[in-house]
């Protein structure tokens, strides 16, 4: 075996796919069954007239890994693009989380405070709790979880990131 | 319908999901289907009575329904079709269809399905087949309207045969079987994305005829996708070597890309590959591999594979290119196109053979072919399995052969020992390793070539696990003969006990044998056995001569290894020549321990 000596680099790779049962089985199937990493992936119908959907997934890898799953995923037969956002230029990344934080009193007023701060909306409010709705880039996200934790974090769901290229190309 | 699609009076008539089935595959130029009737496919096979255009072979378990398309795809070029029913007809095919993956064979295998309101409900003979398929086969579909079968089968055959070929499975619910639907014709099908890349980009050529025209240590390494772009693509590489005198090796899959008779055949590289030809490899400085895929077998240690070659790969599929070794030049297209480009480039550029130039490097491989590292102490006590396929070699020439393999040490003896002239003659499980592959390969090798002389080289233990098939051969009367080099063990897991595990051989000794003569009698073939050296040419000349099927039971030496041997996790440069050298001198003989 050849020894892994070139950095892991992290990677934000789009791919339209054909909105078909099974689909998303092929490509988790194909992280999964090459030992690949996902470290976020998101999945959503994007053009309903042609049926297409957009994955935006998260990988890391060698540099030869990831130009092997990029052909990989090339190859699959419901796969139209495939497109490397990381190394085709800038690009910006999106995530949305749900927090959930449970308290009163003063640890109500200082989760009311940090959502100010983050520019988090609160979506559902009873008197001991609220549901945050926070979006950006994953590392604000860890930056608002993080504070909120000790306050009284409860639950939290995120999407994973959405991304999309700069300036006026198109995928 | 779909627009332009012609219609006559017959067709008029809406079909029902079982005929559109079999209209499509008239319409894809199929002939033959190997299949096995159950519940579920039954109004296919109620279609199939009805009509007289496609044969329909009755194999006796569906693994070999597969194996059989792949002989017959691989010896033909053609698409191999599968027939098998739900639940268990589906599993069971699931190693053919790897094995297909693997090999890259194009196969299109329509399984039955429950139907379709019963889905997930698990019912009698359900299986999740395209959950369970898709990670085996190069696309599949699960088929739940009847308006898109047609056209759903039609993509298939262009799923299978098109970029780097493979399985496809469609999984039919039978209420698509039976419903009414209309058909469309093949020219109206396109599928929507995919499109490989055939045509090589024009400056990755240019690019290759300069680094080939300036190598002084030239390698040209071949493999499977040259047979699987057509005859084409190895009369060009049989041009490629007169134009240029480099030397040429093959792979397993690769093998008959090039003559074994020209002067500038290596013979086969990697694992069990010749001293000159893995050699070659390690000390190239320009490697030009043709649709081969630096598989672990070829390759070795990664990190000693040809250390100081410039490498260039032609491969029609990308995801080959930079996947085990990093190469310096990557050519997406199909052989045939990629060489004849190739060729052009090259003699545009006024290249001549310079033997010159390469005289000291075939100075230096000359040397190393006069280890004759093939060479094995010949006796006249007892049948050495080298010899014995020597001796088949030998005569059957002449003979419009064929020939299919199990997996092991008689495949590896075959692989060095038969000399194959041309492409399409020689059926082996390369990627998978499949045991009773050879069998029901040699079986769909024989029904496409009906009158050719088809043999299945087979161990005692491989020939086994599709034994059941001899029944299909009477059935059918294909006269494939099967040769045995029976050694009473599973003579390559023996061989690495020997030399890795201590000579403790666990479980690989093939107790409680079938008396072969009989067992060929039980299934109506002609059984023979040979054990004395003086015998063997005489056993070979009747086995060819009985008409019908034969197994020829031939008792070899029980204790001879297959040399020689790069062992896991060594470089091309340190083979074991022969039972003088010890494994475990090598380097990276410890991390080998767990290769496979």
């Amino acid at each position: 075996m050849a020894p892994i000596t070139a950095a892991i680099e992290r990677h934000t790779i789009a791919v339209v796919v054909d909105n078909e049962p099974g689909v998303l089985a092929r490509v988790i199937g194909l992280f999964s069954g090459r030992g690949y990493n996902i470290e976020s992936l998101t999945v959503a119908e994007v053009e309903r007239s042609t049926s297409l959907s957009r994955i935006t997934l998260v990988t890391s890898g060698t540099p030869m890994v990831i130009e092997q799953i990029k052909a990989q995923l090339s190859r699959l037969v419901p796969v139209h693009t495939v497109k490397d956002l990381t190394e085709d230029g800038p690009h910006v990344e999106r995530e949305l989380a749900l927090i959930k934080v449970a308290g009163t009193g003063e640890r109500r007023i200082e989760a009311l405070r940090l959502a100010e701060i983050f520019r988090a909306r609160v979506v559902d409010s009873t008197i001991s709790s609220f549901v945050f709705e926070v979006t950006g880039s994953s590392e604000k996200l860890d930056a608002f979880i993080e504070l909120v934790a000790p306050i009284g974090l409860v639950e939290l769901a995120r999407t994973g990131i959405a991304a999309m290229s700069r300036g006026t190309g198109q995928l | 319908m779909t627009a332009g699609t012609t219609s006559t009076g017959s067709e008029a008539r809406a079909l029902n999901g079982a005929e559109i089935v079999l209209k499509a595959l008239v319409d894809q130029g199929v002939e033959v289907i190997f299949g096995y009737p159950g519940g579920a496919v039954l109004p296919l096979y109620d279609a199939l009575y009805q009509q007289n255009s496609i044969r329909h072979i009755l194999v006796r378990h569906e693994q070999a329904a597969v194996h059989a398309a792949e002989g017959y795809a691989r010896s033909t070029g053609k698409v191999g079709v599968v027939l098998v029913t739900s639940g268990p007809g589906a599993t069971n095919a699931v190693t053919g269809l790897t094995d297909a993956l693997l090999d890259s064979i194009p196969v299109v295998c329509l399984t039955g399905q429950v139907p379709t309101h019963l889905i997930g409900n698990d019912a009698f003979q359900e299986a999740d087949t395209t959950g369970i398929t898709r990670p085996c086969t190069k696309h599949n579909y699960l088929v739940k309207d009847v308006t898109k079968l047609a056209r759903t089968v039609h993509e298939a055959f262009f799923v299978a045969r098109s970029g780097r070929p493979g399985p496809v499975v469609i999984d039919l619910p039978k209420d698509i079987l039976v419903a009414s639907g209309p058909y469309s014709s093949p020219e109206a099908v396109e599928h929507k994305t995919y499109r490989p890349r055939t045509e090589p980009a024009p400056e990755g050529i240019e690019a290759a005829a300069e680094l080939l025209m300036s190598a002084k240590k030239p390698i040209l390494y071949g493999g499977g996708g040259i047979i699987n772009s057509g005859p084409e693509a190895s009369r060009l590489l049989r041009e490629l070597v007169e134009l240029t005198g480099f030397p040429c090796t093959l792979t397993l899959m690769g093998l008959g890309a090039l003559p074994a008779s020209d002067p500038r055949f290596l013979g086969m590289l990697g694992m069990h590959g010749t001293y000159e030809a893995n050699h070659a490899m390690h000390d190239s400085d320009v490697m030009l591999a043709i649709g081969a895929r630096f598989d672990d077998r070829v390759t070795g240690r990664l990190n000693a594979f040809a250390p100081h070659s410039k490498k260039i790969q032609i491969d029609i599929d990308p995801s080959s290119i930079n996947k085990n070794v990093r190469v310096d030049l990557g050519i997406v297209g199909d052989v045939a196109a990629s060489l004849r480009a190739l060729i052009a480039v090259l003699k545009a550029r006024g290249y001549k053979r310079d033997a010159k130039m390469l005289a000291p490097w075939w100075a230096e491989i000359d040397r190393r072919r006069a280890r004759n590292c093939l060479a094995y102490s010949d006796t006249t006590k007892i049948i050495k399995p080298q010899y014995a396929i020597e001796r088949l070699h030998a005569l059957t020439q002449g003979y419009d052969t064929y020939v299919s393999t199990e997996v092991g040490q008689h495949q590896m003896w075959a692989a060095q020992f038969f000399k194959f002239e041309g492409p399409n003659r020689w059926m082996t499980s390369g990627g998978l390793g499949t045991m009773g592959y050879g069998l029901p390969a040699a079986m769909g090798v024989q029904i496409a070539h009906p009158d050719a002389l088809v043999i299945d080289i087979a161990g005692e233990a491989s020939i086994l696990m599709n034994i059941q098939e001899m029944s299909t051969l009477a059935q059918y009367r294909l006269p494939v003969k099967v040769f045995i080099l029976n050694n009473q063990y599973m003579g390559m897991v023996r061989q690495w006990q020997e030399l890795v595990h201590g000579g403790r051989y666990s479980e690989s000794y093939s107790e409680a044998l079938p008396d072969f003569v009989k067992l060929a009698d039980a299934f109506g073939a002609t059984g023979l056995r040979v054990s004395a050296v003086s015998e063997l040419d005489d056993t070979i000349r009747r086995m060819i001569e009985t008409p019908g099927p034969v197994i020829v039971d031939v008792a070899v030496d029980p204790t001879e290894n297959c040399f020689p041997m790069i062992p896991s996790g060594a470089a091309h440069n340190e083979m074991l020549l022969g039972p003088e050298d010890r494994p475990g001198t090598t380097s990276g003989a410890e991390e080998g321990m767990v290769l496979v």
